[in-house]
């Protein structure tokens, strides 16, 4: 197993699919002759040439749309929208298009789609491009939503959307391209909709999903430290939200804290508790608590923008809070 | 064109007419929900359009879709089952009167957000480019639709791309209440596609030979090569936009004049002038419209509502 980048698995599923797969082609804002605004896909122009990997104009329907046709005609277009922000500019295309024609036909229309969108604050870019949004996108029925917060997943997630015959909304983190992590060669299929523990502990479950995995994981170090064993169940998926190992977390530990980067109010943190509630309401021992971004557009000064992200320190208070 | 093909034109845009105002009757007596756009008055548009197409052509349209639905083949019957929601409609009774389809027959829909369609035409244009096939992609929309980011969106990306589109523009006057010259800058539509290099023509949307010839020509451009096209079709809806329009933006003298071009009027003087068929012939194929509607309208109110399963069937396609 190589030890790798998420921006590097990412790019790693892409060329491989690529090459599994003449029907999967890629296209996007700045996807070819640039190499992508993240480089994600460097060096895809030259050896899968124009056709495969698409410069669009910056029109985002355009492009989200495009690939909804295209999908339809039995194809597998990864679209690559430059960050998350611009999806909002593409809404009714992933919300009204792609999230429904399946079932608005009545089965007949089938789109074997994926959306990569990279959001997360914490760049300095201001309020409109440093957005998590991902709850918006997981309240549609007909979307999948993925995000994850581990290179090995997203590698392993990133292949299993492409071959997937659903629309999915493939969420990346801008600040999780540098991180490291172990990731199997070749062929490595992470299935879509399922959560995972992924470090064990007895007192106390923290939920979380992408970015605030590593922020998550800091706190469970230090916690560790004072004798406080977190145990850490990584969403990955929003939708479909798989419960399981979440409940059965909860019901070793029966206090959880859920940490996400976007905003509170209706949140993932909302429905993870509403749900734990509404399950396991005989294990609760102390009231769940959410940590989230303060409720503001995300400001430029550096300062204040870490003021307002979630930080390893309110991970930590939260948890001893339900202790 | 065989005598057969100019009687089937005939019969095609009589049924659309009859299962429309079959429609409004059972739309009235509350069998139909929802919203239901008319098409009468533009019958010749789809019926010239779609007539020359070729299997591989692939259609698609915005809301106002029933006629469009009839000419790509679809029967009357799955489309009044649809639109009374049955198990038995082309959708199963999920879609409705704005989401007609059938994949089979390369007609892609029925889409109810105005000009949300049409960076979809582009998309399936491109996958028949990235897969070498030799088809036309047909996108009908209305003129309020080209005042909509998305329409310049897709005719850019078309020209770009340089995809096998053919964008059809039906022009009937009025964007719901609100008429082309107070809602868009350009009132002559089709110059909208100056401004993305596209050759562009406008036609008589109520003469269904004219719209044939014209169609034949530009499909065959496409086909060979000459990029996304424009067209303009220059019609008129009869009806009001949906059921339930006071229509207080149009006067009764403006819908006089143009009843006076009825497209299957103006055909049906066009077939007997020029002995194509007879008045008796013409009779018999409005006589077999109407029962062929009828039986569709027998059909779709005996047909079963959709099982309950069916409310959590295809969401996804897998889990």
């Amino acid at each position: 197993m190589a030890r790798i980048t998420m921006r590097e698995a990412i790019s790693q599923a892409l060329w491989e699919e690529m090459e599994r797969d003449p029907r999967v082609f890629i296209l996007g804002e700045e996807v070819g002759v640039w190499g992508g605004t993240y480089a994600v896909t460097k060096g895809f122009y030259d050896h899968f040439g124009p056709e495969r990997v698409r410069d669009t104009p910056i029109a985002e329907a355009a492009i989200i749309g495009a690939a909804i046709g295209a999908a339809l005609t039995g194809l597998r277009p990864v679209a690559e929208l430059m960050t998350i922000n611009f999806a909002f500019s593409a809404m009714d295309h992933i919300v009204n298009q792609a999230a429904k024609l399946h079932y608005m036909f009545g089965g007949q229309m089938i789109l074997p789609l994926v959306i990569r969108a990279v959001g997360g604050g914490g760049r300095q870019l201001g309020a409109t491009h440093s957005q998590t949004p991902d709850a918006i996108f997981a309240h549609f029925p007909g979307l999948k939503v993925v995000a994850p917060g581990t290179p090995a997943d997203a590698k392993g997630m990133l292949k299993a959307a492409i071959r997937s015959q659903d629309p999915v909304l493939f969420i990346e983190h801008a600040t999780l391209y540098q991180t490291r992590g172990e990731v199997p060669e070749g062929d490595y299929i992470v299935p879509l909709g399922k959560s995972t523990i992924q470090r064990e502990g007895r007192h106390v479950t923290i939920v979380t999903y992408s970015k605030m995995l590593e922020i998550s994981t800091k706190a469970a170090d230090q916690l560790a430290k004072e004798g406080i064993e977190a145990e850490i169940v990584d969403l990955r998926s929003l939708r479909p939200l798989d419960m399981g190992p979440v409940l059965e977390s909860f019901k070793k530990t029966n206090r959880a804290v859920i940490v996400e980067e976007g905003w509170k109010s209706y949140g993932v943190g909302a429905e993870v508790a509403s749900r734990i509630y509404e399950e396991a309401f005989d294990y609760v021992d102390a009231p769940i608590k959410r940590v989230a971004q303060a409720e503001v557009p995300l400001p430029y000064n550096r300062t204040l923008e870490q003021m307002a992200l979630p930080q390893v320190e309110d991970v930590i208070k939260a948890v001893k809070e339900v202790l | 064109m065989e005598k057969r093909d100019y009687l089937d034109l005939y019969h095609q845009m009589v049924v659309i007419r009859r299962l429309e105002e079959r429609s409004a009757e059972l739309y009235q007596q509350g069998k139909i929900g929802g919203f239901l756009h008319l098409y009468i008055g533009q019958e010749a548009v789809s019926t010239g359009l779609i007539s020359v197409r070729r299997p591989e052509d692939r259609i698609i349209t915005a809301y106002r879709d029933h006629g469009v639905a009839i000419n790509c083949g679809l029967s009357a019957r799955e489309v009044m089952a649809e639109l009374l929601g049955k198990a038995t409609g082309c959708s199963r009774g999920k879609g409705g009167s704005m989401h007609l389809a059938d994949v089979k027959k390369n007609f892609w829909g029925g889409h109810a957000i105005v000009g949300a369609h049409l960076p979809i035409a582009a998309g399936l244009a491109l996958g028949d480019v990235y897969q070498n096939n030799q088809a036309v992609t047909v996108c009908m929309f209305g003129d309020g639709a080209t005042n909509i980011g998305y329409f310049h969106e897709a005719l850019n990306l078309s020209k770009v791309w340089n995809l096998p589109v053919l964008w059809v523009c039906e022009n009937n006057q009025y964007g719901m209440g609100t008429a082309v010259e107070r809602a868009s800058a350009v009132s002559e539509i089709r110059r909208k596609a100056d401004g993305y290099g596209m050759k562009s023509e406008a036609v008589d949307g109520m003469d269904v030979m004219k719209v044939r010839e014209v169609s034949a020509r530009l499909y065959e451009e496409i086909r060979n090569g000459s990029g996304p096209q424009f067209l303009e079709v220059i019609t008129y809806r009869f009806r009001g936009h949906s059921m339930g329009d006071p229509e207080r933006y149009r006067s009764s003298e403006e819908v006089k004049t143009w009843l006076e071009n009825d497209p299957i009027g103006i055909y049906h003087r066009y077939l007997l002038e020029n002995d194509i068929a007879s008045e008796e012939e013409l009779q018999q194929q409005i006589q077999m419209a109407e029962e062929e509607v009828n039986d569709a309208v027998a059909f779709a109110e005996a047909s079963p509502e959709p099982p309950a399963e069916e409310l959590f069937k295809h969401i996804y396609v897998e889990g």
